[in-house]
């Protein structure tokens, strides 16, 4: 363990002398002054090189009403490919990624993002298929879509999926419109979602969405869902539950069976937030514990490159009763005898019950072929032991930051799942600094910090997921690394308040940027 | 053992014991009985990494995809060309496998990148306020939808029938949840907007109007008409827009559009069968707090240096819940990152003399073709012609290694022998000539 560089109040210090640490290796922030490709721009260079106008030129007068024809050009960049790739290459080195170190960002399952999937992704047969081509010349891909959905189906114990939503708050929306098709459909009218506090924003948000009234319910002592209030809320008026579990504490809800009977008792759908289903694949499966409807969040539990925020997919899948308001297309596979059809995969339109569409075409295939083939290579053990390993870490570092637990106690302490919380209450309390201070200080470290201030019942809350991903010698640094800013704040809390300072640029000024907003590159005139 | 993980039998022990457990059970020993798995789940055994491969090169190979045939398939999506530096930016780890930039200081390429394409898609739109993506086209205008819900309080849509199928499908579904009506409207007998039977649709009540440039089926619409009755009413007034034509063509807030969004493949994505690519909106300055998704804004450091933010989040559903603007959050910024890219390398003359070789092709294509024009008015990449005999033509052009198009019957019965042909700059005058005499052989026989 290395300790910190000696530094006074408020000066640098530059911690990355960790072994781990050290391979943050970010853009120092010396060098040129920050230009957007705009700014670099000269008028006449350029990269794209037309290929032959082939056929004989009309003047575009002739071809297009003048009121159509674009009178000032689009101010793009103007520059060369050297100077493009460069562009774009330095602004990378001011990213920190899950390839270069550990990114415990809690709800968000950053796992490793297997090579192959790119290579398999990129494959003419996949990458340049085109949408709207006949089934008959895409069974490939109509196949790939039904192994995932038979796939997904086995893991959440729900029977029919749908790969349209094109993330989990999509799937979110898709399982709430698919809720209100399935009460209007036996001719109820029913106003209220139940979310607990505990939920992740984009549960409530959805709940608006789908034109639903939010009805909060409470936390019990053990972290689980509080039983007497959800009783005291269940009524006919309830549409559905949306619960996660595990869930946003990193508490699997022992009373499960408890909750799912009270809202089926009421007539209400449950809904599954499957943003925490890395903690429990060959474990335990929410069609067993009673939920209707699972959203996936193919790029947190299935592995995506997350692509600095997107692209995901977020599939649903249901029990019987909510199948027929899929929407269309649906991916079947035909007896090949049947009918005298050839087809063996096919788009399913003709659903009269179906809500409809949720987005264009058949959702973002790209992630289905990548998701598939992590399944294809872990199987049922493999994901099991994904699911075990990822509680493993969590617990494993759980205990390892118990050491601090008079500055940062553990939320609602019991075994946790793939994730946990910590509160900073402690900390901001005996030793003046904020979690946000922790986690900025961490960066130094050369560390992502956990998600923080969120869950929002958690005073100055961390939320932190390891995955499995993560060696035990990567989460003894970040116990190690907290412990040390913990002990440096005792003697000196500005250094953290002052926090980071190895970063390509230090604390940055939100209010400013939302009290004026600049939100695109000016025009130089 | 897992092929992804690095924990060893005595990693385990070790940090079981650390934990205070004997066993992995007991790790799991909050979970009730009843909702146990206690089988293992009926899945394949997994495989290495090169039968994987094997596996998917052979699923991929029952495809036939573009590089396979030469097609003339648009309808949304289009075979475009993407430039190799598109895929040497995104693959990169540093812009590949972080997650959205909660922490800027460590995030600075991503938001860099956001407010370069920001800067761009306002450039296209004509329209000062751009977010950093959203899913793709059709929820795009479904978004756009919720977001003059929200501005007006009123309960209808009017939108027009040459606006994507897809499109107003997603608007209806979503519609269907935050409780309002769709009504669309015809097109004239020359495959444009009838503006007066869009116009009279519009009343009250009417939320937004919608239109899309170029329609579904290539007409390049006349906005200015459309705006106008849109405005009269106080509905806002949304363009589902290609970006790539709007190298050439005058950007929808030339005209008044209020909110223009639309479906970002044709700038440096891929096919991908559909997904994933990007969806942007952008809008006039006053709905800027309206907006969904992530924006990023420009700042400075405590040192006083430039630096990007995730700006105005207070929209947003992590801080507003059940009061955000939408539920969106995981959007497609690795998507539009590409889009960035490949507008920085066509660039400003690039994207006219693009537009333009496509303009040429596409006139030249549907003269060449020779059949009856459902819309003889202006076109810049898409066009519709009624083929006699679809079947034959669409079987033997097939079996020439030619994709003509796509069949409109499905979306409009009224076209039931109607082709959308779309002519991208990689369709040469050769190919185009090859399917003209594809569909001349088989009008003749």
């Amino acid at each position: 363990m290395n300790a910190p560089v000696e530094s006074g109040a408020g000066t640098r210090s530059d911690p990355r002398a960790g072994a781990i640490g050290a391979s943050a290796g970010l853009n120092p922030r010396e060098g040129e002054e920050t230009l957007t490709l705009l700014q670099k721009s000269r008028r006449g260079r350029r990269a794209f090189v037309a290929p032959a106008t082939d056929v004989p030129e009309v003047p575009i007068e002739e071809l297009l009403p003048a009121s159509a024809i674009r009178k000032e050009p689009a101010e793009l960049p103007e520059a060369s490919e050297p100077e493009i790739m460069r562009h774009f290459k330095t602004l990378s080195t001011k990213n920190f990624d899950l390839d270069t170190g550990f990114y415990p960002l809690g709800s968000c399952t950053m796992k490793h993002n297997p090579k192959l999937h790119e290579r398999v992704a990129a494959l003419a047969g996949h990458a340049r298929l085109h949408p709207m081509q006949e089934p008959r010349y895409a069974q490939g891909a109509l196949e790939v879509m039904w192994n995932l959905q038979v796939a997904l189906a086995e893991i959440s114990g729900l029977p029919h999926v749908s790969l349209q939503p094109s993330a989990g708050s999509h799937g979110e929306l898709t399982g709430l419109l698919v809720t209100r098709a399935y009460h209007d459909a036996r001719g109820e009218k029913r106003h209220k979602v139940l979310t607990p506090d505990t939920a992740h924003g984009t549960n409530p948000a959805t709940v608006t969405m789908a034109g639903y009234e939010v009805v909060k319910i409470g936390t019990a002592e053990d972290g689980g869902v509080d039983l007497d209030a959800l009783r005291a809320a269940a009524n006919e008026d309830v549409a559905c539950l949306m619960l996660t579990n595990p869930n946003t504490l990193g508490l699997f809800d022992r009373n499960i069976e408890e909750i799912t009977k009270i809202v089926h008792d009421v007539g209400g759908t449950l809904y599954y937030d499957g943003a925490n289903l890395n903690a429990v694949m060959g474990i335990s499966r929410p069609g067993d514990m009673g939920f209707d409807i699972v959203h996936f969040n193919l790029h947190k539990t299935f592995t995506q490159p997350h692509g600095g925020g997107g692209p995901g997919a977020g599939p649903i899948a249901v029990s019987d009763r909510i199948e027929p308001f899929l929407p269309v297309p649906q991916v079947v596979r035909r007896d090949a005898s049947q009918n005298g059809r050839e087809l063996e995969f096919d788009l399913e339109y003709d659903r009269p019950q179906s809500i409809g569409k949720m987005r264009g075409f058949q959702g973002n295939f790209g992630v289905f072929v990548r998701s598939y083939a992590y399944i294809c290579s872990l199987g049922a053990e493999g994901l099991k032991e994904v699911s075990e390993t990822a509680v493993l870490n969590a617990n494993y570092l759980k205990a390892r930051l118990a050491e601090v637990d008079d500055l940062l106690p553990i939320a609602y302490d019991r075994t946790c799942m793939h994730e946990f919380v910590l509160s900073g209450r402690g900390a901001r309390e005996q030793l003046g600094i904020k979690t946000l201070d922790i986690a900025k200080r961490l960066l130094d470290w050369g560390v992502h910090p956990p998600t923080v201030y969120f869950p929002l019942l958690v005073e100055e809350a961390l939320m932190i997921e390891p995955t499995e991903t993560e060696p035990k010698e990567r989460l003894d640094y970040f116990a190690d690394a907290v412990k040390a800013i913990l002990e440096e704040a005792a003697s000196d809390p500005e250094i953290a308040r002052n926090a980071p300072y190895t970063t390509p640029v230090r604390r940055l000024d939100e209010a400013a940027a939302a009290k004026r907003p600049v939100v695109r590159q000016p025009r130089e005139r | 053992m897992s092929h992804y993980t690095s924990v060893t039998e005595e990693d385990r022990r070790e940090m079981l014991a650390a934990i205070g457990l004997s066993s992995m059970e007991e790790l799991f020993a909050c979970i009730p009985e009843g909702v146990r798995l206690r089988r293992e789940l009926d899945l394949p055994a997994g495989m290495a990494e090169q039968e994987v491969y094997e596996h998917l090169a052979a699923l991929a190979a029952r495809n036939r995809d573009a590089d396979a045939e030469v097609t003339f398939m648009g309808a949304g999506m289009y075979d475009h060309y993407v430039p190799a530096i598109v895929d040497a930016v995104i693959l990169r780890s540093e812009f590949l496998t972080p997650y959205t930039p909660y922490q800027p200081e460590v995030s600075q390429g991503t938001l860099q990148v956001m407010f370069e394409f920001q800067t761009a898609i306002s450039e296209l739109t004509g329209l000062p306020v751009s977010n950093a993506s959203v899913y793709e086209g059709p929820s795009a205008v479904a978004a756009a939808g919720y977001m003059a819900k929200l501005e007006t309080g009123r309960r209808k849509f009017v939108t027009s029938r040459g606006v994507h199928p897809h499109s107003r499908a997603a608007l209806e579904t979503h519609a269907a949840g935050f409780g309002s009506q769709v009504v669309e409207t015809a097109l004239d007998d020359h495959g444009a907007t009838d503006a007066e039977a869009l116009a009279a649709a519009i009343d009250d009540d009417t939320a937004a109007v919608f239109i899309q440039q170029p329609n579904f089926l290539g007409t390049v619409e006349e906005l200015g008409a459309v705006a106008e009755a849109a405005k009269r009413t106080g509905a806002l007034f949304v363009v589902a827009a290609d970006p790539l034509t709007l190298g050439i063509l005058e950007p929808p807030a030339s005209f008044g559009a209020d909110i223009c969004v639309g479906e970002g493949q044709s700038l440096g994505n891929r096919l991908d069968f559909g997904g994933p690519s990007f969806g942007f909106f952008a809008a006039s300055d006053k709905y800027i707090r309206r907006m969904p998704g992530r924006i990023a804004g420009e700042t400075v450091d405590v040192d006083g240096r430039r630096g990007f933010v995730l700006t105005l989040q207070t929209r947003e559903q992590h801080i507003r819940r059940e009061k955000a603007t939408h539920n969106i959050c995981t959007a497609q910024a690795l998507n539009a990152l590409a889009g960035t890219v490949y507008l920085s390398w066509l660039g400003k003359q690039g994207i006219v003399e693009l537009g333009k070789l496509m303009l040429q092709r596409t006139h030249y294509a549907r003269e060449a073709l020779g059949l009856e024009k459902i819309n003889p008015g202006p076109v810049v990449r898409e066009f519709a012609v009624r083929v006699p005999d679809l079947d034959g033509v669409m079987e033997r052009a097939r079996e020439a290694g030619v994709n003509p198009g796509y069949r409109l019957g499905r979306d409009y019965p009224e076209l039931s022998d109607g082709l959308l042909v779309a002519i991208t700059e990689r369709r040469t005058k050769e190919q185009i000539d090859r399917l003209a005499s594809l569909v001349h052989a088989e009008v003749a026989a």
